[in-house]
């Protein structure tokens, strides 16, 4: 289990004071100016070699993202984009990071801003997280004034400015381009790649969009060392997370630990175990709505990081566990995640427009047992459909969680569909 | 996606506040000379805060503000949905229904607003003082079911503590937002499983000057590797 002194977001539960005086006691702002001094092409190696993956679902490694921006600035300035659009069902870590320790994300934003030669950085912050924007804001404007960000960042001779942009509820701005159309004041619907915003990005600019998370841990990272990062988890999925678990656990809460716990030992060490008991446990969504639903029997060994979830054909995700107990109609509990993605689809390709209200459409009459055995396989087929045809990943994060429900847990929805024809009440009707 | 229209009625004009104006200039400022339009969405949600709606006279206003297209800011008006196209009442009673929520009981929550306010989603109160509306995925999961109050959360509900939410937002004293069982934050209820130590004990800086050394060294190697191949 992770000692307290590996423990990157010490404030994560709002216990200590979450402004300047308060980061600097918890050593925020630390030996900033000697980080980055140390240079760009030492901060870029020390965060590859770190093996932080980003933490925003995807997992893609951070120093690899960063080397992508051009090495020297044109006429075109660079951006960092920080996304705090943070809304996928199950997640909520980075607003805890913004509200209690805001400091780390700034301090990242600079470090990070200056590896990529951007001299401005956007923090675009969903619209409904008003205390945390008001904090972070505040944040801010402490470290303006203390002469952290601004001209002469830190005294280092660089120059750097943040400012905080709130959205206006949209799921859909969590994907990179759409955020990057939202904040030049567009509809939220996401851009094709290529161009990829490293080359083409915000206002045409070469432009990095990562997590908060992501930039909250560097600053640690760079100070305590790759090494350090390196050792914790597993090869190839390195570190600690913040783990956000919800639902039918005895004690829901956000925690960190190191990356490759296994999953019951998160759920029981921190969680107070499932309600009634492991046995009891149906199955969970290990990473976000977005990833497939893995029954009890794969949870009872699963290491929770990158590689192991997908193996069982699942994913970390943002890594947000939502448990589910014996009492739960999971047919039910899949159809509310399609009732989300049909709400949410941008409405720019079809088929994942059409298709997520066709999903929603069927996955109710499943949840009634008002089907027949063969749509099962149509169902699935439908999805592989809108899977891998869309500009962005909602229309895969659509159909996932239905592959998941038909992969692991097909025999209770044909037991569904038997039942009423039977005339057996169902259930969930 | 959600499909969203403007109310048919509209008023005849909108201003904005001599405070917002203000607040509009500095808004503007944070955007580079000629990208003016990255304030739209701050210019309508100042708009809906001063009237609790965004109104087409509003978004004529902000179109010819910001050098926009009326349609591209009517696009941005229906397209994300804390935008109130319609009048709502002076307290937006938003219900989380999301998975995380739905698991923990937010059937329950939904039912007590309900029940207290005789109205369902969607329906203000005939007072016109509250508005009672579903939203998905409010991002507080493990402090589920959460309701937002206006700007507000409020977190760890049942059907009690949102019954009780309601008296008090009606008598016009509602509490101080956050979790109805006294969490701070996202912490586990009770005993604390991590963060138990002081945080003030931080670890040491690693060594700079061998960190610097150590890479020079690494890309000197690189570069006779690159020169041998």
């Amino acid at each position: 289990m992770l000692q307290d002194q590996d423990r990157i977001f010490t404030n994560l539960y709002g216990e200590h004071d979450w402004r300047l005086a308060g980061a600097r006691s918890r050593g925020d702002w630390d030996g900033t100016k000697e980080l980055l001094h140390m240079g760009r092409d030492w901060i870029i190696d020390e965060m590859k070699a770190s093996g932080l993956r980003g933490r925003g679902g995807a997992g893609f490694p951070t120093g690899l993202k960063w080397s992508f921006m051009p090495k020297t600035e044109t006429d075109r300035p660079h951006y960092l984009v920080v996304n705090a659009d943070e809304g996928e069902p199950g997640t909520c870590k980075d607003r805890d990071m913004m509200r209690f320790d805001p400091h780390k994300l700034i301090e990242g934003c600079l470090l990070a801003s200056f590896a990529m030669n951007a001299h401005a950085c956007y923090i675009y912050i969903r619209g409904e997280f008003y205390t945390e924007a008001s904090n972070l804001q505040v944040a801010i404007d402490e470290a303006y004034e203390a002469g952290l960000i601004g001209k002469n960042a830190c005294g280092s001779g660089w120059d750097f400015d943040v400012y905080l942009h709130r959205g206006a509820g949209a799921y859909i701005c969590g994907e990179e381009t759409a955020l990057i159309e939202s904040l030049e004041g567009k509809k939220g619907q996401p851009r094709l790649k290529p161009p990829f915003p490293a080359g083409v990005g915000l206002y045409g600019c070469p432009t990095t969009v990562n997590n908060v998370e992501s930039i909250a841990v560097a600053p640690t990272i760079l100070r305590r060392g790759a090494s350090w990062f390196a050792g914790l988890g597993r090869p190839n999925n390195t570190g600690t997370k913040v783990f956000c678990i919800s639902g039918h656990v005895n004690r829901p809460c956000n925690v960190e630990e190191e990356m490759g716990i296994p999953l019951k030992e998160l759920i029981d060490k921190h969680c107070g175990g499932v309600i009634g008991g492991w046995d009891n446990l149906q199955g969970i969504i290990p990473g976000g709505s977005s990833v497939p639903c893995l029954p009890k029997d794969i949870c009872d060994e699963i290491l929770m990081d990158f590689d192991s979830l997908r193996e069982v054909k699942s994913g970390l995700g943002t890594a947000a566990v939502m448990v589910m107990d014996q009492s739960v109609d999971i047919i039910a509990a899949i159809t509310r995640l399609s009732a989300f993605y049909k709400h949410e689809s941008c409405g720019q390709c079809t088929p994942c427009r059409e298709g997520t209200g066709w999903l929603y459409r069927v996955m109710k009459r499943m949840v009634s047992g008002e089907a027949s055995l063969e749509e099962i396989d149509m169902l699935e087929q439908v999805s592989y459909q809108i899977e891998g045809h869309t500009i962005c990943a909602l229309g895969d994060a659509a159909a996932w969680p239905v592959q998941g429900l038909i992969r692991h847990f097909r025999p209770q929805m044909e037991q569904r569909i038997k039942d009423y024809r039977d005339g057996k009440v169902s259930r969930a009707a | 996606m959600s499909t969203r229209n403007l109310a048919k009625d509209q008023p005849d004009s909108f201003v904005f506040t001599d405070e917002h104006k203000v607040r509009i200039e500095k808004i503007i400022a944070k955007y580079p000379k000629g990208y003016q339009a990255s304030a739209v969405i701050p210019l309508l949600d100042l708009a809906q805060r001063q009237e609790l709606w965004v109104t087409k006279p509003a978004i004529d206003l902000i179109a010819e503000m910001l050098g926009m297209p009326v349609i591209r800011v009517l696009e941005v008006a229906t397209f994300y949905t804390m935008f109130n196209l319609k009048p709502v009442g002076k307290c937006n009673v938003q219900v989380c229904t999301s998975l995380s929520c739905w698991l923990r009981g937010s059937n329950d929550v939904v039912k007590a607003c309900n029940d207290k306010l005789g109205i369902k989603f969607g329906e203000t109160t005939p007072d016109g003082a509250i508005t009672l509306s579903e939203v998905e995925c409010a991002g507080a999961c493990v402090n589920a079911p959460v309701v937002a109050v206006g700007d507000e959360y409020y977190e760890d509900l049942n059907y009690e503590t949102m019954s009780k939410l309601i008296d008090t937002i009606k008598s016009g004293n509602p509490p101080a937002p956050g979790s109805a069982v006294g969490r701070q934050g996202a912490e586990p209820e009770g005993n604390r499983t991590s963060l138990t130590t002081d945080p003030t004990q931080t670890a040491p800086m690693q060594d700079l000057a061998a960190a610097k050394q150590k890479h020079e060294d690494a890309q000197e190697a690189a570069r006779k590797a690159k020169e041998n191949a």
